[in-house]
């Protein structure tokens, strides 16, 4: 075997992690149109909102300071103490929640019965106002996140597959960040999987997700239910957040996933849970063997940026509903 | 008082028809017409016409072609950006291409160019819908822009990757390049966008704008009643890039005059362009230009207020900018989804009664 079969068996390996994180971000979408029918478009923004409120948190940073020092003209910036990652993670899903309040209260209570599209742009709409508001909250300047995931590459998963090439393989280099980031989906899916399965609130979510009406008659609480999967997406969000945070820090491109996000639910189905994981692995490593194999050296690079796209456009022409999507059956 | 339309007969079909049925209508849109040809030109000055007047009629065009693709023919697109940037690439190799060429006659090609890239792009429309089209546009905005980026000869393999407008006159006036005058600028801009909105106008309420709105309203029963939907999706696709394609190459000859593609043209400018449609209102022609006219006052009023009237920094100005065009984006569709256009609606209708209510 040739080290150039190797290096594409790393690029693939890579692809496989870089479709987990996408996976991440599209399960958010994925729950809360399942229960509510809307799309969200802030899933992205939610994350890096989600990111910034840990990083801020952690360092004890004063909420709008730039904003009260213009305003009254102090130098605030710190409170000065440090908060624990675990800590501050839990405070974190406590902002997420009442933010999945808010939203619920002032937003979606009042574009019941809206068209999907209108929804959406609402969404859009929320989108801008999170990512100001979120650099209102805490700067725009890049950040750095430390929750104490080990980072750079595996030496272990390098050292015990050198013997597989010849003298100029050196093993395969995967990031450690993104095997914990595998772990993590894994054990997040999982887990989501048995809430709604055996769940009386999971069972409730699953019910609004089929039939709004009927889970209004049989006594569901829709504003509950939409509360619950607002926070649920909201925890997935700083989840994504801070795999992504870590990665490559916390700025305004963390947003930008949920863009990315798009695809993977085109290819996965928007309602389906496994669809989400499987669509964001094709993703991952369609475009990093895509980039390999034909763009680098075919087409100049950076094919990355609308690969996605791209196959998602040709998948769906042939199978509107994705993989793993419910059949559109459509009435007049 | 003034504002009622007894004693106005309509005695011909033609009449019955017409675009303002009230004769005040008719008499402001004219005297509009008239002080913006012939009064705003001699008062304009660089300021109005970079910070307002220009970036403004250049995006009511987008605007309105991107409401004929959203609000009369329910084809959601976030490719706008990609669109624009064909139609500034097109016209940038047209003008240093064939130099002797009428700039205007550039452009309108440029935006024939773009009504095919928007055809091509709108293939998919024709199985998939809703969101997933949405989507499928994605495709469009990220994959031009790499193109622009990536391919030399589209940018005359200059060495930044910048494009440049080069000097070009209309009636012996400069309209494109460093030496141009304001008034100039807001000339060309404001041709295109009358004669735009004219088109937009009597296309929407013919054969063809009737033919969008009935796949807009239920596809399945457009068809079945006999509009042809790969006709009338690929026609609402094709003039509303052409518009697209126009106003993309009005704003970077005329307005920006030098432009890089990821910057001009990227995704915040669907964006941009997507909320001027929102905001004005989906499917009305008034409402592109109250919705382009919004979103380009707003900023501008915000920085003036809260930098220059407040003195905060710049950048807490434009984080706050966000937080007010967002939330004025989700108010607004939950107090009025139609827009400025309905606000616009309900105030006339209130004033054909007023002061009598009944």
């Amino acid at each position: 075997m040739s080290a150039g079969f190797y290096y594409g068996v790393e690029v693939f390996l890579n692809g496989l992690m870089a479709g987990v994180m996408y996976s991440l971000v599209a399960l958010g979408f994925v729950l809360i149109f399942k229960a509510s029918g809307i799309f969200n478009y802030a899933q992205g923004v939610m994350a890096l909102f989600a990111a910034m409120t840990l990083v801020g948190i952690q360092n004890g940073q004063v909420p709008f300071a730039h904003l009260i020092n213009a305003v009254f003209g102090l130098h605030v910036t710190h409170f000065g103490w440090h908060v624990p990652a675990l800590l501050a993670i839990l405070l974190s899903v406590g902002v997420m929640i009442v933010f999945a309040f808010i939203v619920e209260r002032y937003v979606l209570k009042h574009l019941v019965n809206q068209e999907p599209i209108i929804l959406f742009m609402a969404t859009i709409g929320l989108a801008y106002f999170m990512e100001g508001f979120g650099d209102l909250m805490w700067g725009s300047e890049i950040k750095t996140l430390n929750v104490g995931i080990p980072q750079g590459g595996n030496t272990w998963v390098e050292e015990s597959t050198a013997f597989l090439g010849g003298d100029d393989f050196y093993g395969f280099y995967l990031d450690s960040l993104d095997i914990v980031a595998s772990i993590v989906a894994i054990v997040l899916v999982a887990s989501l999987v048995l809430f709604s399965q055996y769940t009386k609130t999971g069972r409730a979510l699953r019910a609004v997700a089929d039939d709004h009406q009927a889970a209004l008659s049989v006594g569901i609480s829709l504003r509950t239910i939409w509360v619950i999967v607002w926070s649920i997406a909201g925890f997935v969000a700083l989840v994504a957040g801070i795999m992504w945070g870590s990665k490559s820090g916390v700025q305004f491109s963390l947003s930008l996933i949920a863009l990315k996000a798009l695809p993977v639910l085109m290819l996965g189905g928007f309602t389906s849970i496994p669809g989400a994981i499987v669509g964001g692995l094709i993703i991952g490593v369609g475009e990093k063997m895509f980039e390999f194999l034909i763009g680098a050296p075919f087409l100049g690079g950076a094919t990355e940026n609308w690969f996605a796209y791209v196959l998602a456009l040709l998948f769906l022409v042939f199978r509107p509903q994705g993989l793993f999507g419910e059949k559109i059956i459509e009435r007049v | 008082m003034l504002y009622r339309e007894a004693g106005d007969y309509k005695t011909t079909y033609a009449k019955d028809n017409q675009t303002f049925p009230i004769k005040f209508d008719r008499v402001a849109y004219y005297v509009l017409l008239l002080v913006a040809f012939c009064v705003v030109p001699f008062f304009i000055n660089d300021y109005w016409a970079n910070a307002v007047l220009v970036p403004f009629l250049i995006y009511v065009i987008a605007t309105l072609g991107l409401n004929i693709l959203i609000g009369y023919c329910g084809q959601l697109s976030l490719g706008t950006g990609g669109f624009m940037a064909v139609g500034a690439f097109a016209s940038y190799k047209l003008m240093t291409a064939f130099p002797e060429v009428s700039i205007i006659i550039h452009i309108l090609i440029a935006g024939g160019i773009t009504a095919l890239v928007g055809m091509l792009f709108g293939l998919p429309s024709l199985r998939i819908k809703g969101f997933y089209l949405a989507v499928a546009t994605l495709a469009a905005q990220f994959f031009l822009v790499w193109l622009f980026n990536r391919v030399p000869w589209f940018y005359n393999y200059s060495a930044s990757g910048q494009i440049s407008a080069p000097e070009r006159t209309v009636l012996g006036v400069n309209v494109t390049g460093p030496n141009v005058d304001a008034w100039a600028q807001y000339m060309v801009c404001l041709v295109f966008v009358v004669v735009c909105a004219w088109l937009a106008r009597n296309l929407t309420r013919g054969n063809l704008g009737r033919s969008w709105m009935a796949i807009r309203d239920m596809d399945i029963a457009a068809e079945i009643i006999g509009v042809n939907p790969l006709k009338a999706k690929l026609t609402a696709f094709a003039v509303s890039s052409f518009f697209i394609g126009i106003a993309g190459a009005l704003l970077f000859t005329v307005y920006l005059g030098a432009a890089e593609v990821g910057e001009a043209f990227g995704i915040s400018k669907s964006f941009l362009v997507l909320f001027m449609v929102i905001i004005g209102g989906l499917g009305s022609i008034f409402g592109s230009f109250a919705g382009a006219a919004f979103m380009v006052l707003v900023p501008v009023f915000l920085k003036n207020f809260l930098v220059g009237g407040m003195g905060w920094p710049t950048d807490v100005a434009a984080h706050f900018q966000f937080v007010i065009v967002g939330g004025l984006i989700v108010a607004f569709l939950i107090l009025e989804p139609h827009g400025l256009a309905a606000l616009w609606r309900v105030t006339k209708e209130k004033l054909r009664l007023w002061p009598f209510p009944h």
